[in-house]
């Protein structure tokens, strides 16, 4: 089982769009994660035992994920026995997962399943003729659910993981033989082999890792927003794109006020589509905080579709917007191509760039295939040989992935006998995947491979 | 018949596992009989010639560093020293050492014979006297009873030994020695469940019948550091080894006579030791392999008998000398001894605590190869610990247990008390989890205040020990505190240093991936007369700092569930959720904590964390019945 010392996080809602949707944190971090990311405007809020308050949570770039309302339990009285944040934030998979890490960036780590049952039961909260049903609780949730999880997935992603620690697992073997058999006749030392085949799995397992963001997508869709400068045609490109007059749509700039969210399903991929007030600075109290939002919604996107004006004159202020989304998965989108009078001059721009005129819908369906292919890069449903769908095996696999990384940053300047410790490291961490690879199997290994024996 | 005197502690064997249990319980005071079934036969080394390598070298460390003789007796009669693994690692440098035999054997029998509370008698152990489960002394064949509070059986291959010479076997402990038939019938009866072993020894071979011109020399090395931490240097002279090698004839004519060989034919049941194989299974298994190379290993300066490393056999005496014949410098090659497989009876080490007292006769400790151990290190460790142990149940103290993080010895007992032994257990630094931790040049910065706690360690190793920690810290402040400019014009040329701007510590100069404090301390005179042993360990702290904290993280998460204890009466089927298979496991093996229970082969983490459930459940229920 996982050290007990943790704080753990995971959703306590099923996860999916919902109206309200309920984070649950246990453990001696969880009040200094609302101290440190939630307030009420700019105010730090002393939060009481058992008292709901409202207010904001913040990321680590000082950005609203959502508003929400957080209650801080302190122990002994609570489901764990351990101090207990819940934070109860909108229902969307977006924002439960942006919380999530947070947290995560926070040294809090996604509990296991059962493991807060697990808790309170070590604590002591629950009472004894519950026994029995949470042990046999954690009896699923840990080996079997293990077991479970690799037949559910796709047979090649189990062989691939195995591969990658049977890998590690073969280099450990000659390191191992190297350190232990000195007086033994054994393939040479060959730390440019090792760095090879390391540096090999190193990738692949890169790759793999990346395809979680890819599988994250299909399985919970992605949220792709428009920005641009008032006027420039975001609403009518909206509905657009989801064919139907979802936006007011008039030539009076500054007309969408609010967000407006409506998903719709491109190539098997739901699409949250964003609607945002035009950004530019305004004296109107509700323009403003419309432009606040769209702010916020637009640092949640997967993708922002820039949008230009392509009737009127490159204006400053929307090169402003360009670079302030450098970095970022985007589109700039020329609109009004219908009526417009000379190609604008977008040098300051590096990312696509598709023409469109959303009144006439004329290059709607290029920009839709630009949206899929910027979200799945060259990754094809079901053409690509695996990936991940599971966070807990993302984490996996990006803890494995940084000890591999140690290891190759120092194989030139440290001994076997140290490197070795990256590589037990990285199985022990593809372990809560693939199982574990014990310092006997290493040695049936050497026995099997090597003649040793003096 | 009794004997008139009684003893607090019998140790039955005066092999390297015997000498060191007696030593210690008489070194802690109490009145101690080391009984062996020949005095002209303490501390023989049966097989190779040598001390140390690999795992074993760390075990010899922590035996010194307990107040064990091992190491000691080594440094007086090595005839050479070799420190292997010097570029793989600090955690992995190990001493070996050859030894005149002879002189390693008459050394050791003259210290045992002259410590005060301590006797020893020839005598051949007949049967244990057991009473209420618990032990009350020895029988011999002569008919005398010895009467002890505590016996440590030390048998090595002698129970039950039945050697074999191709199809030709006989009851034997060791060549040219009777074997001990009676014992093992006596621990069988008292419910032990006893198994079965094999292990091998080469030919002995004649020196002046062997051309060295055509064997490659292998010279010990220049400076030596000795095994304990007593030892300040190494004046015996010293030897060279040879290496030789086995080729497609001498593979020709095993495999021709493969038949011969009582392995093949079925005759032996003993399972043997998969990184000790004869040579016989190396041509079978490796048949691509068209030379394996052999350590001709002198067993002393006197004599001429030559140790051939590696060639191991149960090959009948003809074949072993037409295969010896074929190999290079051995044409003419006599042998001494034949050499020779051996099985023999084991206790199976699931039986034992982690003090290496049997769980069912109070007062009874196993160690070395009767717990299916091999080697001379393995089992001078687990009779340092028996001894010891057998002491402080004698003296009314609590036992002593090392841990997994604390030394090699930690880890052997504790593989052994969790695992199957599917044959004879040899230490590997790849069987440590925390092997960085565990290393040669800090044994005694881990284990020498243990030592002294329990009465082992002498007020002048003691004396050593705080002087060395001082040093240490003095090393330490001078790194910390000396800062090197430009202006210390050699040093920074020497090491290629360049520009340092505003100075820097010797300590971050350490840190640099190959700057050595050996360097440093050639230019610059800032240590004193600290000797280079302490520099090394202190330049392992530095240069390795992030690793070292790594693994003590580990070790802490470790530690977690090692402090859950399982007690004794526990009732694992009442626990709940248990597969059957697990169940059993942890009847078999009844793990003494939680962690322990984890390590046990089938045991899962599921079953782990259910256990950790049940456990937690009956302490409060103890609890709470004691307030009420």
């Amino acid at each position: 089982m996982a050290n007990n010392k943790d704080t753990i996080i995971a959703p306590a809602t099923a996860v999916g769009n919902s109206g309200i949707a309920i984070v649950r944190i246990s453990g001696e971090r969880a009040l200094s994660f609302l101290q440190t990311y939630f307030r009420n405007n700019k105010k730090h809020i002393k939060l009481d035992s058992h008292r709901l308050y409202l207010g904001r949570l913040f990321d680590v770039a000082d950005l609203v994920i959502d508003e929400v309302m957080v209650v801080y339990m302190s122990p002994p009285g609570t489901y764990t026995c351990e101090p207990v944040v819940e934070i109860h934030c909108h229902g969307s998979r977006q924002i439960v997962r942006k919380i999530l890490e947070l947290a995560q960036s926070h040294h809090i780590r996604l509990a296991q399943p059962g493991e807060f049952t697990y808790r309170a039961y070590l604590n002591g909260r629950i009472d004894l003729i519950q026994a029995e049903a949470v042990s046999r609780l954690i009896h699923s949730s840990t080996d079997l659910s293990r077991k479970s999880a690799l037949q559910q997935l796709d047979g090649l992603l189990s062989r691939q993981l195995h591969y990658f620690s049977s890998t590690v697992k073969q280099v450990l073997v000659y390191i191992e033989a190297w350190i232990d058999f000195p007086e033994e006749v054994l393939p040479e030392e060959n730390i440019q082999q090792i760095t090879d085949s390391i540096s090999h799995i190193y990738r692949q397992m890169n790759d793999l890792a990346s395809t979680y963001k890819k599988g994250q997508y299909v399985h919970s869709g992605a949220t792709v927003a428009l920005a641009g400068l008032p006027n420039a045609g975001k609403s009518s490109l909206m509905n657009a794109l989801l064919q139907q007059e979802r936006s007011i749509v008039s030539s009076i700039p500054g007309t969408t006020r609010d967000t407006i969210e409506q998903s719709f399903q491109l190539e098997g991929i739901e699409i949250r589509l964003v609607d945002t007030a035009g950004l530019r600075s305004s004296d109107d109290f509700v323009e403003q905080e419309g432009v606040r939002r769209a702010k916020a919604a637009l640092s949640h996107a997967d993708v922002v579709l820039l949008v230009l004006d392509g009737s009127v004159t490159l204006s400053d202020q929307f090169a402003d917007i360009v670079s302030s989304y450098r970095g970022t998965t985007s589109v700039l989108i020329i609109n009004k191509t219908d009526i417009m009078s000379h190609e604008p001059d977008l040098r300051f721009y590096d990312g696509p760039v598709v023409r469109v005129s959303a009144k006439h819908g004329d290059g709607i369906s290029e920009l839709k295939d630009k949206i899929v292919s910027l979200l799945l890069q060259d990754y094809l449903p079901g053409a690509e040989p695996s990936y991940l769908t599971e966070q807990r095996h993302y984490e996996a696999l990006v803890a494995a992935t940084s000890h591999l990384d140690n290891f190759l940053g120092n194989i030139n300047d440290v001994e076997l006998d140290l490197l070795s410790i990256d590589l037990r490291d990285c199985l022990q961490s593809l372990a809560s995947i693939t199982g574990e690879v014990s310092s006997e199997a290493v040695l049936d290994e050497i026995f099997s491979s090597f003649c040793i024996g003096k | 018949m009794g004997y008139g005197k009684e003893y607090q502690v019998i140790v039955v064997g005066a092999g390297h596992a015997g000498c060191e249990a007696a030593l210690a319980a008489a070194r802690m005071g109490c009145t101690t009989l080391l009984l062996t079934m020949n005095l002209d036969a303490v501390a023989q080394m049966s097989c190779n010639p040598s001390i140390g390598g690999l795992g074993k070298g760390h075990l010899v460390h922590e035996i010194d560093a307990l107040g064990g003789e091992m190491g000691i007796n080594i440094d007086h009669t090595g005839i050479q020293f070799r420190r292997l693994n010097m570029r793989k690692g600090p955690a992995v440098r190990a001493g070996r050492a050859q030894a005149d035999r002879m002189a390693y054997s008459a050394r050791m029998k003259v210290v045992v014979e002259t410590e005060k509370n301590l006797d020893l008698k020839q005598g051949v152990v007949e049967e244990l006297i057991v009473e209420n489960n618990k032990v009350g002394g020895v029988r011999t064949r002569e008919g005398i009873d010895f009467l002890a509070r505590t016996v440590v059986l030390t048998t090595g291959t002698f129970m039950r030994g039945l050697i074999h010479v191709g199809m030709n076997s006989y009851p034997g402990g060791r060549a040219g020695e009777p074997s001990a038939e009676n014992l093992s019938q006596s621990l069988r009866s008292l419910g032990f469940t006893v198994g079965r072993l094999k292990t091998g020894t080469p030919a002995r071979l004649s020196a002046k019948t062997i051309d060295f011109s055509r064997l490659e020399r292998q010279p010990g090395d220049e400076t030596i550091r000795p095994f304990s931490f007593t030892t300040d240097k190494i004046d015996r002279s010293q030897v060279v080894c040879h290496i030789a090698h086995t080729n497609e004839k001498t593979h020709d004519i095993i495999r021709r006579n493969i038949h011969k060989s009582p392995l093949y034919a079925g005759v032996i049941e003993g399972i043997g030791p998969r990184y000790c194989p004869s040579i016989e299974d190396k041509v079978v298994r490796f048949p691509d392999k068209s030379s394996h190379q052999s350590f001709v290993e002198p067993e002393g300066v006197s004599g001429t008998e030559m140790y051939p490393s590696g060639l191991s056999t149960s090959l009948p005496a003809d074949v072993q000398l037409q295969y010896f014949r074929s190999m290079l410098g051995f044409e003419h090659v006599e042998i001494m001894r034949p050499g020779y497989a051996i099985e023999y009876d084991f206790v199976e080490p699931r039986q034992i605590r982690p003090t290496l007292e049997t769980r069912d006769v109070g007062g009874l400790f196993h160690a070395g190869q009767i717990n299916g151990t091999s080697g001379y290190e393995e089992a001078a460790g687990q009779g340092l610990l028996a001894g010891i142990n057998a002491a402080l149940q004698c003296l009314e103290k609590e036992p002593l247990i090392i841990s997994r993080d604390q030394g090699y010895l930690g880890v052997m007992i504790d593989d052994l008390v969790t695992r199957e032994t599917t044959e004879p257990y040899r230490m590997f630094t790849s069987r440590a989890e925390y092997r960085l931790l565990l290393r040669e040049d800090n044994a005694d910065i881990r284990l020498t205040e243990v030592g002294r706690m329990i009465g082992l360690v002498s007020d002048q190793r003691w004396r050593l020990y705080e002087n060395k920690r001082s040093q240490m810290n003095e090393a330490i402040e001078v790194v910390k505190l000396t800062l090197i400019t430009n202006k210390n014009r050699d040093l920074c040329q020497k090491l290629n240093l360049g520009e340092l701007k505003s100075g820097v510590t010797l300590e971050q100069l350490i840190k640099r991936p190959g700057i050595s404090i050996g360097q440093i301390r050639q230019e610059l005179d800032v240590f004193n007369d600290i000797p280079d042993s302490v520099l090394e360990q202190v330049e392992i702290a530095i240069k390795y700092d992030g690793y070292i904290a790594r693994q003590r993280e580990q070790v802490e998460r470790f530690t977690e569930h090692e402090k859950i204890i399982i007690p004794d009466d526990v009732d694992y089927d009442a626990v709940a959720s248990l597969s059957a298979e697990v169940r059993e496991k942890l009847k078999k093996f009844q793990p003494v904590s939680l962690g322990q229970a984890g390590r046990i082969q089938g045991v899962t983490p599921a079953a782990v964390a259910v256990l950790n459930v049940y456990l937690r459940k009956k302490s409060r229920e103890r609890q709470t019945e004691k307030r009420s």
